[in-house]
Order: C-alpha cells, then structure tokens, then sequence
C-alpha cells in the first residue's frame, strides 16, 4: 500500500520541477542567512572570550554555520536534478546520488531540531563559565603588571559599562576581593595597616568599587567609596539608595544577553527553515517517483503516479533495516564457511599443543 | 562658430541616447543617496542637539535633502527623455521642453555645487555652536532636579564615556565649575563652608572631576578627586600623570568626529555634482543633433552636435538682447508693415 499516491501528468511534472527549482534557490538563501547567523553569533562570544571560562556554548554556533553551508550544498544540488528531470536521457544519472541527497536533508533537518534544544540546554553551562570567568577577571583586576592579566582592568571595566552591570552577582562581590593594586597602596599609613590586619589573608579590602559601577541614570556624583556608611556621606542611605550604581550583575546581563540572541532567532528562523527544507524534500520525493514511473512507462510524457514510499512505513522500514543488516554482513565471515574455518583453526591449535609441551617438561 | 562641435552617424546617436538612459537611472540613484546623506546628517546633528546651542546648522542637512530630491526628480524626467529619443518621432514630443531642461539642469548643478561647499564650509560655525553648547551642558550638569534640564547629567556622562575626553578644553574646566548639587553638599561642615567662601560667587569648587573623565586605560583605580594635590594619593604626580584621566577635550573630540562625517558627504557630493555635469553634457550633444536632423529632413542621416552654437560671448549677447525684447513686449508694436497691409487689402476686396 503505497503513501500518499498522487497522479502526475507531464504539465503537472513540470510545474512541480518548476515550483521545485524555485523553492530549492529560497533554501539555498536560507542557508546563507542560517550560516550568517552562526558567523555572528560566533562572533558576539568571542569578544567577550575573556570572560568566559570554557566554549562549550560555542557548539551552538558552529553547528549552525555547518548547517548553514551543508544546506546552501544541498539545495544546489537539488535545483540541478530539477533542471535534469524533464530529460530523459539525463534523469536516470540521478537515481544513486538521490538516495544520498534524501538521508543528507532527512539529516539536516534534524540538525536544526537538534540546535534549537541545545539553544536552550546550553543556558547551564553558559552560566558556569560565566561565573568563573568573571570571578577570575575582578580577582585579576588589580593585576595590571602581570604579563597575561594585564589586560583585565580594562575588559572588566568596559564590559561593566558597556552591559551597565557591577560585579558577579552584585556590587558586594567587589567587597571581597582586593582590586586596588598594593603598587598604589601607602603601607606606612594606619588606615592601610588596620585594613591589611583585618582579614586572615592580608588583603586590602574596602566597601568601595571601580569607577566602572557607576549608573550615569543617578541624580547625584556617583559614590564609589564608603557604601556601606551612611554616614560617609550626606544625605545618604545605603540600604534605599538604589541609583547609585548598577544593581544587575554581569553574570545575569551577559546571560539573558546571549539567550536574547539565541531565543530570539532560533525557533522563528529555524522552524521556517526546517519548514521549507522539508517542503523541498517532500517535492524533490514526489517528482523522483512521478518521473522515474514516467520513464520506465511505455509513454515518457504520459500520466505518472508519484508516491511518497513505495510500502508502508513499517515495512519500508523493515526493508531498510534488513537492507542495512545485510551491507553490514559483508564485513563479517560468512556462517557457511565458518564451520570448516573452525575445523581448521582446531586442527591448528592441537599441532600447536603438541609442540608447547616440550619446553614445560 | 560653434563650442566643440561633434558629428553624429544615427548609430552614435541612438547609442547616446540608450548610454544616456542608463546613466540618467543611475542619477536617480545617486540622488537618492544624496538624500539619505541628508537624512543620516539630519539624525547625527539631533543626536547631540543637546549639545549644540546658537547656530542653526539644519541648513546644511535641509539643503542636502531637497537637492536629493530634486536630483531623483530631474534624472527621472531625464531618463524618459532619453529613452523617447532613440526614435526621432518621439522626440518631437519632447523638442520644446528640452532647451528648459537643459537650462534648469544646469542651474540645479549649481546647488549640488554650493551644497558641496556648504559642507566643508560648516566646520566653524560647527566650533562655535559645540563650544557654547558644552560650557552650558557642564554649567547646568549639576541641575538634575530642574525640569528641562535633568538630563544634562546624563547626556554629558555618556559623550565623555563615548568619546573618551573630559570637560570643554581638557578637564581642568570641571574645577571652574559647581558640579556637586547643593542638595548633596552637608553644609554644616567647615570644610563645604570654606570652600563656598572662596570665591565670589559662593560656588562649591573642588579639584575633582565627575567619573566619565576616569581613563579605563589606567593601570591604576581612577584619581577622581584631589587631582592636583600629589601628597593625596600615594604614588602620584599629577603634573606627569596622564593615563589616569581621558586628556582631549569633549570639543575637539565632537568636533572631528562630525569633520570626519562632513568630509565624506562633501566628497560625495562633489563627485556627484561631476556626474550631473557630465549626464547634462551629454543630453546637450543629444538634443542639438536631433535638432540639426530634423532641420536637415533624413532622419537617417549625419548630424552635428556642439555645446553652444555660437561662440560664448555671442551666446551671452544674443541671451541678454531676448530678455530686452521680453521687457519690450509689451509696448504697441507701431512699426509699419507693408506685406502685412498688402495681404490684409486684398482679402478684404475679395
């Protein structure tokens, strides 16, 4: 019982060759722009490398621009089968590459699928790498002489700006780490001494925080010293003052950054794409069957039938298989030959029995 | 005798015609381009409107959109002209509008050209406008409660974090400056007391600057306050410090990066204006040579095509003698006709 018959005659035949052809060029735009897409997204975490600890969320944008280039490939492909299926003598070099053709789209199909789950998987380990990342970098802050962190300041000072966010979780982060270099530190005077004293590792800790936190939105100078006491300024409150500086934090801004980006092209872009390859794998199917029909038919420009599987799935499935199991059984003996084989390999091993004891004796 | 004269076959004249329509088409899109340089103009100058006080410099962007337009408007009249002239039949319809049109073009080429210039010519006015705008904006910095003027603050932070400079010159002009509101300023204390009693007229002056002058350069955590005072800060001089804060000043960073945008359009602009000459040219050449072959009668034959045909001082002559007649016209014709009189008497007897 065929899937789906659909009667075919020749102006039909070509219409679908026609509308096919066309639908092909669209895919094949569309996997430039999928591939653009990967560019830029690959982009976009590479700047901000520095402050990432691991590129595990970088195989969301590879697989898009594999996907991007495979696809365009593909799609070329299958606008020239279209131009050659209205000849005959040229059709029929097609019948064996179709079969690739088919289980390369089926496969790229399920790619796209397989990039909008991870899209929305990956937000964990994207997070991770973020908090370690960034830990790293405000505890290499105040390393600007050190060959390999000297470049810290400044990608943390530009990313707090640029992303209006302050420290890890929050602005207190900056309370725990020493970001003022002991290069810039006057160790004869007492306040610095009293500082230094007061923790079990000998930092100079403060409740202040770099110029970076700074909300340009506040009304007032921005306070960056003495947060925690109200006193240390007039009319201040630290527990209500809320303007001062970034409340976000860089983990959490430069997260629901990339998921943006990600959650915003992904399902829309993709479930179009993935709507139009399979449209073009559809199509591609039935002028296969409808042409092939047509040729092996007395009249080549008579009515065809055009089916979407030969069977139904489960016996076209249970085809496959055996099929498959039977390319497998190539590389392993045969079970006829194997009998004598062993009979053989017996006969073998006694003769090599028979000379082994020598040595034990 | 005529300005550079050039003989025509018909096959020359019909390729003119068809290399003119083309050309006159990528008119029309170089004259969209010139409007939408107009327009990006318009929206760079509004951006920093707030910044920008006294001269009116929408001029130059308003200038630049309407010779757009006129130049889609032109080239497109230009290019069904053309078109039409490959078949001399055609060209009938168009013979008396064309010398119009040639003139109007060519004065419409003079604006493209005082355009140009407008925007290399707008650099001082420019100066002026940023350096009155910003001593505002920096005076008015500490007003966030004050409607109409709240977002000072705002707007002057975010240009010296984007530009990377400090107040108008350098950062000195922050101490001349009350930058710190009086809301903030607890004036129990002595030392805000002394400070407003140090000068005339009771300002809260400091040697400190706001935190968008802080250099993110620095290998070392901003100086924002006390800068001139070096046993402040340990490790510090401030007289051969200069990675600490950012030492242009905002004036001269806006202003060569509008230079830098008005250099480009002007540019573009000027080759623009080239362009138009040359297309002008050309339909010149066009329309005198099928003139000269409807005048000859075979429309397959040669024809000649020249600039002016007379030389320019007579072209001027003959120009400024028809627009004597025009004020002349108007006056009773009293001259005596004999032919006119002849022809009139006969009829009548009849």
């Amino acid at each position: 019982m065929t899937l789906l018959k659909m009667k075919f005659n020749q102006q039909r035949r070509v219409r679908l060759a026609q509308g096919l052809w066309l639908m092909s060029w669209l895919a094949v735009t569309g996997g430039a722009f999928i591939f653009c897409l990967g560019v830029y997204l690959k982009t976009e975490l590479l700047r901000r490398d520095e402050v990432m600890e691991n590129a595990e969320i970088h195989v969301v944008p590879n697989i898009l621009m594999m996907v991007g280039l495979a696809s365009m490939g593909t799609n070329w492909v299958a606008s020239r089968v279209c131009q050659d299926s209205l000849d005959v003598s040229r059709f029929p070099r097609w019948k064996v590459p179709l079969l690739a053709w088919f289980a390369m789209a089926a496969l790229l199909c399920c790619l796209l699928l397989t990039v909008v789950v991870l899209s929305y998987a990956l937000q964990g380990s994207l997070e991770d790498s973020l908090k370690v990342g960034l830990r790293n970098g405000i505890r290499f802050y105040k390393d600007t002489d050190v060959p390999g962190r000297c470049f810290q300041k400044e990608t943390i000072d530009r990313l707090q700006m640029e992303f209006r966010c302050c420290g890890n979780n929050n602005f207190k982060d900056w309370f725990e780490v020493q970001w003022v270099s002991s290069r810039y530190l006057d160790f004869t005077s007492q306040e610095v001494k009293d500082r230094i004293r007061s923790n079990v590792d000998g930092r100079y800790l403060l409740d202040g925080v770099p110029f970076s936190c700074c909300n340009p939105a506040s009304p007032r100078p921005c306070l960056q010293n003495h947060l925690t006491d109200s006193r240390a300024h007039y009319n201040y409150e630290y527990q209500s003052e809320e303007l001062n500086l970034y409340s976000r934090g860089c983990r959490q801004a430069l997260t629901d950054y990339y998921m943006g980006l990600m959650n915003s092209t992904g399902p829309g872009v993709l479930s179009l794409f993935s709507c139009v390859q399979m449209s073009v794998l559809l199509s591609m199917r039935y002028l296969q069957t409808a042409v092939e029909a047509a040729i092996a038919s007395e009249n080549p420009e008579g009515e065809s039938e055009g089916y979407l599987l030969d069977k139904g799935v489960k016996e076209t499935y249970q085809d496959v298989r055996a099929k498959v199991l039977g390319l497998l059984k190539f590389g392993q003996v045969d079970p006829s030959e194997d009998a004598s084989g062993a009979a053989e390999g017996a006969k073998t091993a006694d003769t090599e029995k028979a000379a082994t004891p020598t040595p034990a004796s | 005798m005529a300005v550079l004269k050039v003989t025509f076959t018909k096959t020359k004249r019909d390729k003119l015609a068809q290399v003119l329509w083309i050309l006159n088409w990528i008119s029309v899109v170089t004259g969209a381009i010139l409007f939408s340089l107009g327009i990006f103009l318009k929206v760079e100058i509004n951006k920093r409107g707030e910044l920008m006080a006294g001269r009116d410099i929408q001029y130059v962007p308003n200038m630049l959109i309407a010779v757009g337009l006129i130049a889609c408007a032109i080239n497109f009249l230009g290019g069904k002209i053309c078109y039409d002239c490959v078949d001399s039949t055609k060209f009938l319809r168009w013979k008396l509008i064309m010398l119009p049109y040639i003139v109007c073009t060519f004065f419409f080429t003079f604006c493209v050209l005082v355009g140009a210039l407008m925007c290399y010519g707008m650099h001082w006015e420019l100066e002026e406008s940023l350096d009155m705008g910003l001593t505002q904006a920096m005076r008015f910095y500490k007003d966030t409660d004050t409607p109409g003027r709240c977002f000072l603050k705002h707007t002057v932070d975010m240009l010296q974090i984007e530009f990377q400079c400090c107040g108008n010159n350098g950062y000195k002009d922050w101490f001349q400056i009350q930058w710190i509101s009086n809301r903030y300023l607890d004036m129990s204390k002595k030392e805000v007391v002394d400070r407003l009693r140090s000068n005339v007229e009771g300002k809260y002056l400091t040697d400190g600057v706001p935190y968008s002058c802080c250099n993110i350069n620095s290998p070392r955590p901003c100086i924002q306050q006390q800068i001139t005072n070096n046993s402040a800060h340990f490790n510090y001089e401030h007289q051969t410090e200069e990675l600490n804060l950012w030492m242009k000043g905002c004036r001269q960073a806006l202003l060569e990066s509008f230079t830098h945008i008005m250099r480009s359009i002007g540019f573009t602009v000027l080759i623009t204006w080239l362009f138009e000459l040359s297309v002008l040219t050309g339909v010149r050449y066009l329309q005198t040579s099928l003139e000269n072959v409807l005048r000859q009668g075979d429309p397959n034959s040669d024809s000649c095509g020249w600039l002016l045909e007379n030389s320019l001082m007579e072209t001027a002559r003959t120009n400024m003698s028809i627009i004597k007649s025009l004020g002349k016209s108007n006056q009773i014709n009293t001259e005596y006709h004999p032919t006119n009189c002849r022809f009139f008497y006969e009829n009548v007897s009849k």
